[in-house]
């Protein structure tokens, strides 16, 4: 695979959610991911678009979000960021915690953090900068399972 | 592909066939009106038959728990029907699959309502 990078500014809306996914599905099955990376990449990047757009740009049409694909010989890389006030990751709950396991809402970060092999979330106060990456399968990087 | 919901009556039991897609938005909320509108016509044994659901995201995980709890709290009972394996999965991650009433095989569900 050569290396290659695609970034989209994209508005604060459900249709961002939405498209998002499916670029990263599309991006994902090019990379050569199987079916059950592609939905969980698909997935995470779902997440993490929610949450530019819903908690970090909450729906703020002046405010828009950056999505960009790198792929290499190793890895599938996708940063998405927002304009928000900025997510400090110290601070979301564990949803696996008893006493939240019933709440509605805050699993998106946790299905994120499950379904990448690497999450980094950099908050600031022009916005949060979540940093995905997957190792391509058979690459060198694609030893996470082999280590667990 | 939205989520679409049938409903049907099997021996004082509501089977609420779902397709498509439970995400953030129109899914998610037609789901929640769905069991809304069962609840008010006092239909409260509810079999939610999660078998042609194809996607669903945190928001619609979320959603399960808010049918769950709303329907157990008007004295009610919600079991889940027909887990594809990516729903599966998720519930298992989140540690929800035990939470939920799990049903594999319809008779037998219905049978298990109180």
């Amino acid at each position: 695979m050569t290396d290659h990078r695609v970034s989209y500014t994209l508005d604060s809306t459900l249709e961002t959610v939405d498209s998002a996914e499916t670029t990263a599905t599309r991006i994902a099955v090019e990379a050569g991911f199987g079916d059950d990376e592609v939905m969980q990449i698909s997935m995470a990047v779902r997440e993490a678009a929610v949450n530019a757009v819903l908690h970090g740009n909450a729906y703020d049409p002046g405010k828009k979000v950056k999505l960009e694909f790198e792929t290499t010989g190793r890895d599938l890389v996708i940063t998405i960021r927002d304009q928000g006030k900025g997510l400090d990751p110290a601070k979301i709950p564990d949803p696996l915690a008893p006493e939240n396991l019933m709440k509605t809402s805050g699993r998106g970060i946790f299905l994120i953090r499950s379904f990448m092999d690497e999450v980094q979330i950099h908050p600031s106060q022009t916005g949060t900068e979540i940093k995905l990456v997957k190792h391509v399968p058979g690459s060198s990087g694609d030893a996470k399972e082999a280590s667990q | 592909m939205s989520m679409k919901t049938n409903t049907r009556q099997v021996d004082g039991v509501t089977i609420m066939d779902c397709s498509g897609r439970i995400t953030l938005g129109e899914g998610s909320v037609i789901l929640r009106d769905a069991v809304r509108d069962l609840l008010a016509k006092n239909q409260k044994k509810i079999l939610l038959n999660l078998g042609e659901v194809t996607y669903i995201d945190s928001s619609g995980i979320g959603e399960l728990v808010s049918a769950f709890t709303t329907v157990r709290n008007q004295g009610g009972e919600l079991k889940l029907l027909n887990l594809t394996k990516k729903v599966h999965d998720l519930l298992q991650i989140t540690k929800l699959y035990t939470v939920f009433d799990v049903k594999e095989e319809e008779a037998s569900a219905i049978k298990a309502f109180k």
